[in-house]
């Protein structure tokens, strides 16, 4: 098991590496030049030669990623255009704060979307499997900054129960885990679980609506397992699958999830982004989504080990 | 095997009804079976004939969407009327079965051990170590190489062989009086089929077990009954010693099932037998005889009416109307 760990491990390197060029080139692709932003109009030729020679954007693209590239493995992510501060703080933060909601988001999404998964698995072609059905294809299809939106106003607007944007009390931008804070995070979290849980329920019930019909529940009964036994099978035989799709979706809202962080003013990576993109600031966006590349293909080696742990069909070898 | 012991299993009328878009579906209509202590029924018929279905049904292994009719007793008890918790307690204790494909019959997650185990810990209170003692003494029994080391394997490590005898070792986990076998050597390699067919011969022996034997294979049968029943859309055609249903087949079912296997070898212009036809749809049977459209010897009455049982000799009975003819015409013959 280690050394299938390990040997995953080192698969990823090369795949790390694709990803390093990817991220700096997709940038590159950008039109416009990210320092006539901050230039003054009014700057000479000579002015701005000077300053593209100081953020090194004049030299040729292997080299410029040849340093880019020696900076980054030292954990030096360059400074942010706009604001002149460490890339690899701003992102650090950003990356903390959406971690804590993307988990959250897929815990409730996880949960909700197992629970109505095996019932509707259970229950094929009852109202039960109907209702689960409904539910589950509103979660993936109701566009969620609406939904956020919606809540927004119930909630906060017409309730006055929940704080409608940001990550703390006073705009504060660090987390905590207090209910000053925690009031915070509900809304998004719960927005922001309707995709995963519309996901993995169906994924849930296709799954148990397929284990079910193995020769192999038959054979349980037959020796005389009551139905919680059975039960105990069923999930252990969908836990690989449902775990890989609940750790995959993690990864798409630790990054995708621009749309919820604009309506919340969630201070995470989406939000950072966002800024980013807005204002040119290509070390800024650089850094992000490297380090969200990044936490996908460790997410990826995760899930990947685990599912491997978990099913003695899939080769270690 | 005294003549005089009680049958262990007796099903009287059995009938089960699947639901279904246009209604209910009747796969088994009127099967009765009677087995002793030590006996082996072989179950004969094409896919489709409801072999399978009966066989379930006398462990009510259907969806519970499925209706069963008629009486079933095993064991002197009364399998229909069991509530869900002594149905549980009755699966795998006095009955238990074998999968047409082993490879499907185990979970593909747990070690093969660990779901003997399992079985056993089900039904006596004993410990997990003992419990897997008991596994490893199965394996021995039924002739897994290095027993030991295959308790520790999950099923897609093991041979289809291997996993039939872990799949036998599995049900004779808690000493059953019966042992209901679906097509066990259908999925087997044909020598593989004659040691798991000789294995189960000895433990038959060995454990005094009653077999029902579900097989679509006229040699399979012959190997290992001491009665067969052949069952062609939901019921019995025919029944009766293995030699006397061999020799002297008196349903044109029957015969038409014997003359379509090949007798060693068939020369390379020679056609093989076959039934002409298929069998019918259950949704919709035909009048009489459900036989009748693919039979030979089709005469206007057997479309009028299902025909009756008709002795042949002492313990053989066919439902032919040809039979019931010719015995009247002949009495006392």
């Amino acid at each position: 098991m280690l050394l299938y760990a390990l040997k995953r491990l080192v698969y990823v390197l090369p795949v790390a590496f694709g990803v390093s060029i990817v991220c700096f080139l997709l940038v590159h692709l950008a039109p416009g030049d990210p320092l006539t932003a901050i230039m003054p109009i009014d700057a000479t030729a000579e002015q701005q030669a000077q300053m593209r020679a100081a953020y090194g954007f004049d030299k040729p693209l292997p080299v410029q990623y040849g340093i880019w590239l020696f900076k980054v493995l030292q954990g030096d992510l360059g400074a942010s255009i706009a604001s002149g501060r460490p890339v690899a703080s701003e992102v650090g933060r950003a990356v903390g704060n959406s971690l804590i909601l993307a988990s959250l988001a897929t815990l409730i999404g996880f949960g909700f979307g197992t629970f109505f998964g095996f019932v509707a698995g259970y229950f094929r072609g009852s109202p039960l499997d109907r209702l689960a059905s409904v539910v589950s294809i509103l979660g993936v299809s109701v566009p969620h900054y609406w939904l956020g939106m919606v809540m927004v106003i119930v909630f906060s607007a017409l309730l006055g129960w929940l704080p409608s944007t940001g990550a703390g009390p006073g705009g504060s931008t660090a987390w905590r885990f207090d209910w000053e804070h925690l009031q915070y995070i509900i809304l998004p979290a719960v927005t922001m679980s309707a995709i995963p849980m519309g996901i993995i329920a169906r994924t849930v019930r296709a799954l148990v609506a397929d284990i079910l019909s193995q020769d192999f529940v038959q054979a349980l009964r037959a020796k005389g397992m009551g139905e919680w036994p059975v039960f105990k099978h069923v999930v252990r035989n969908a836990a690989p699958t449902a775990l890989a799709v609940m750790g995959l979706q993690l990864g798409y809202l630790l990054g995708g999830s621009i749309l919820i962080e604009t309506v919340f003013a969630w201070p995470g990576t989406g939000f950072l982004l966002n800024t980013a993109i807005f204002q040119r600031d290509l070390p800024l966006l650089q850094g992000t989504i490297l380090v969200l590349a990044l936490f996908f293909v460790a997410l990826n080696l995760i899930v990947d080990v685990l599912q491997s742990s978990l099913d003695p069909r899939i080769q270690r070898g | 095997m005294s003549m005089t012991a009680e049958p262990i299993v007796e099903a009287v009328g059995l009938t089960v009804d699947f639901a279904s878009a246009k209604g209910p579906i009747r796969a088994v209509s009127g099967v009765d079976l009677s087995l002793k202590p030590g006996e082996t029924l072989a179950l004969l018929g094409e896919s489709g004939s409801g072999k399978s279905v009966s066989l379930r049904a006398l462990m009510r292994l259907h969806p519970s969407s499925a209706k069963i009719g008629g009486s079933v007793r095993v064991d002197g008890r009364d399998v229909l009327a069991m509530s869900a918790r002594e149905l549980s307690a009755y699966r795998g204790k006095i009955v238990s079965m074998i999968f047409q494909d082993p490879g499907l019959a185990f979970d593909p997650v747990y070690r093969i051990g660990d779901q003997i185990a399992e079985a056993v810990m089900r039904h006596e209170r004993v410990s997990r170590a003992e419990a897997r003692k008991r596994a490893l003494e199965l394996f021995e029994r039924v002739r897994i190489p290095s027993p030991e080391r295959r308790l520790d394997n999950y099923p897609h490590e093991m041979s289809g062989g291997m996993r039939q005898r872990a799949m036998i070792a599995l049900a004779l986990a808690c000493r059953p009086k019966v042992l209901l076998a679906d097509e066990p050597t259908t999925a087997l390699d044909a020598t593989v089929q004659i040691q798991v067919l000789l294995l189960l011969r000895e433990l038959q022996r060995e454990f005094g077990l009653a077999i029902v034997f579900v097989t679509h294979d006229v040699g399979v049968a012959v190997e290992i009954a001491d009665r067969i029943a052949v069952m062609y859309a939901g019921r019995i055609v025919e029944s009766g010693p293995c030699a006397d249903v061999i020799r002297n087949a008196a349903h044109p079912y029957t015969r038409g099932l014997l003359s379509s296997r090949s007798h060693g070898a068939l020369g390379k212009d020679e056609r093989l037998k076959a039934i002409p036809g298929s069998p019918p749809d259950l949704a919709a049977p035909p009048p009489g005889c459900a036989f009748g459209p693919r039979c030979e010897s089709f005469a206007e009455v057997c479309g009028s009416a299902m025909p009756d049982n008709v002795v042949v000799s002492s313990s053989h009975i066919a439902r032919c109307v040809r039979l019931a003819i010719r015995n009247s015409s002949q009495p006392g013959g």
